[in-house]
């Protein structure tokens, strides 16, 4: 495993709100606000001419918008025109392949400064039209026509991980509740309420319509009601992300280049990036990600870190269970006991290993192609210590990670970050 | 044609199954099988292949009940009230594949169970005036 030919940082970081925003936003609206909102982050300012380079990370812009060809569109809407522009692909992991790219474009020498980002506009289409163009992340010609779904994948693999492990519905549930605990706190969040707030809405809305109100003691029987709907078993509403609106966007500098926009730049440790077979059906293992562990074993290699050493990681949790198994196989824990360290608290913002203090893609939200570079947005705003409201880790964020994982988990790219 | 002679591709494996048969390439050299069908062993890079069917008995690695379904499966009459079942299966032979899962309470996921033994069928279905055939499994 190489090491990068120059040291590469990240330098400002910035995203649009997330939420459903079309038609009042679309793709070019969105994917100003995370440039502006990134421009802000820039110590010592930046501008256009600064700018290499722009990649853009989009999953399917062209089935969701009837739009393709982002790059130069984007890259002209802010100044960027005649230099390169492209758009990167890799379904839920677009922008993390561009992050990985612009890595490597400016440790190789050829450029010095690119702008980063991913854009997803999703809410275009109603839900059975989304499911149908993420159904294309997965094997169209095999797995499509036996019914698969999205969440349908993923709760295939949750039933072969309950099956190994013992892994129960509540075990999913204490993700879903910790994720919407910390998306309650960041004001760029689809849903900024925790579970119980939401129960104690829906509770109101009974009281006031005179219905007869329910005895749920706690979140978990909130969870095991009617009012989390099985989506495909054994995964409910509340253990599925959402479906999204957002971009976010990162600038990049070359070692030579940082001091002219920061003192204070958050280095890049490592990156890797792993594949597997699409089709679950082709893989060995249903209870883990061969592409995770991979891309995780370049990154570590490269940045010189175990996984002991990293004190806070942004994860894909695109479902609940996806969680779960990035926390086995990035080697936080052992296969099968992630569910315990979560029980104990060890995930939550004040536990030994918070995971997911964005609110994760559960309360976030996930506008596909954006969330590789929504996942720096995190680790720029923990590690300068500037997570608003509530979320900020009380301790000094030395090293984090992201893990961005791609459709049904064929693609994934893991970034190690340090100061 | 004779069965020797049909090309490795992904319409041949097709049309078998429109045949209602559940066939495999075979490499020749190493005795890998692949379901779907594959021109090129991965295991030995060998294109030495024969097609050989497959009993169609396996065992559930893994399964869901779905309730939000894709948009084929809705114009089948699937949905909220009415779930059905997506599976991987593993083959008696060795490989995995795909399948919806028929002949289950699907509004009762709890009472199906992984290691289950099931058996391959062929189910069809008439879509605008043209029939298709995709490939399903039963409890045997
Ligand atoms: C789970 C899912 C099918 C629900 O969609 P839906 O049934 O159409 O839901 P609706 O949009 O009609 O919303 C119904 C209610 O549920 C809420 N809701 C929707 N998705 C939700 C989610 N994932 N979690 C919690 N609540 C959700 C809505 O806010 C709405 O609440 P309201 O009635 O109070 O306004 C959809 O969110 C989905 O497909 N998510 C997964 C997306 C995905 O696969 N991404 C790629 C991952 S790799
Ligand atoms: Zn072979």
């Amino acid at each position: 495993m190489g090491k990068l030919a120059r040291k590469v940082a990240m330098i400002g970081a910035g995203m649009s709100t997330f939420g459903a925003h079309f038609p009042h936003k679309r793709i070019p609206d969105l994917w100003v606000d995370a440039w502006l909102d990134a421009v802000s982050r820039v110590d010592n300012g930046i501008e256009p001419k600064d700018v290499d380079a722009c990649y853009v990370g989009n999953y399917s812009s062209d089935l969701f918008n009837h739009q393709g060809h982002l790059g130069p569109q984007m890259a002209n809407l802010v100044g960027l025109t005649p230099k390169p522009a492209g758009r990167f692909e890799g379904a839920c992991a677009s922008s993390g392949i561009a992050l990985r790219q612009a890595i490597l474009a400016i440790a190789s020498g050829v450029h010095d400064v690119i702008a980063v980002s991913g854009v997803e506009c999703m809410t275009e289409l109603p839900t059975t039209g989304v499911t149908d163009v993420l159904a294309t992340a997965s094997d169209s010609l095999f797995e499509y026509p036996a019914g698969a779904t999205f969440p349908g994948l993923y709760a295939t693999l949750a039933s072969a991980h309950f099956n190994k492990y013992g892994t129960t519905v509540e075990d999913l549930m204490r993700v879903a509740i910790k994720n919407h605990e910390n998306g309650k706190e960041n004001p760029y969040a689809q849903m900024q309420r925790s579970i119980s707030d939401f129960m104690a809405s829906k509770i109101a809305k009974i009281e006031k319509s005179g219905g007869e109100v329910p005895d749920w003691k706690d979140e978990f029987d909130y969870l095991k009601s009617s009012s989390n709907p099985i989506i495909a078993s054994p995964l409910r509403l509340f253990d599925c992300s959402l479906i999204t609106d957002g971009a976010a966007c990162v600038f990049l500098a070359a070692e030579d280049v940082v001091k002219n926009y920061t003192d204070t730049p958050i280095w890049i440790a490592g990156t890797g990036q792993g594949s597997a077979a699409l089709a679950l059906h082709d893989r060995e293992d249903l209870t883990s990600f061969i592409a995770s562990k991979e891309a995780a074993r370049q990154a570590y290699e490269m940045s010189g870190f175990k996984p002991k050493d990293i004190q806070v990681a942004e994860v894909h949790d695109c479902f609940t269970i996806a969680e779960v198994v990035a926390l086995e196989d990035l080697g936080f824990y052992e296969k099968g006991k992630a569910v315990e360290a979560i029980k104990n608290g060890e995930t939550k913002r004040d536990g030994s290993l918070p995971i997911n203090t964005s609110g994760g893609l559960k309360s976030k939200g996930h506008p596909v192609g954006a969330t590789g570079a929504a996942f720096c947005v995190e680790v720029f705003k923990q590690m300068r210590g500037i997570a608003e409201r509530n979320r900020q880790v009380k301790f000094d964020v030395e090293r984090m990670l992201a893990h961005n994982l791609g459709g049904s988990g064929a693609t994934c790219v893991v970034t190690i970050f340090e100061k | 044609m004779s069965e020797s002679e049909r090309e490795f591709t992904i319409k041949s494996y097709i049309d078998y199954l429109s045949e209602k048969k559940l066939m495999s390439s075979k490499c020749k050299d190493c005795g890998a099988s692949y379901v779907p069908v594959r021109k090129l062993c991965t295991k030995c890079n060998s294109v030495n292949m024969e097609w050989v069917e497959m009993s169609g008995k396996g065992k559930i690695a893994a399964f869901t009940s779905i309730t939000v379904g894709t948009p084929f499966f809705v114009e089948k009459g699937y949905g909220r009230t009415k779930p059905y079942c997506f599976s991987v299966i593993k083959l008696d032979e060795g490989p995995m594949i795909s399948g919806q899962l028929i002949g289950v309470d699907e509004s009762k996921p709890d009472t199906i169970n992984i290691g289950m033994q099931v058996k391959a069928t062929f189910i069809e279905t008439e879509i605008r005036g043209e029939t298709r055939v995709d490939l399903g499994f039963e409890p045997v």
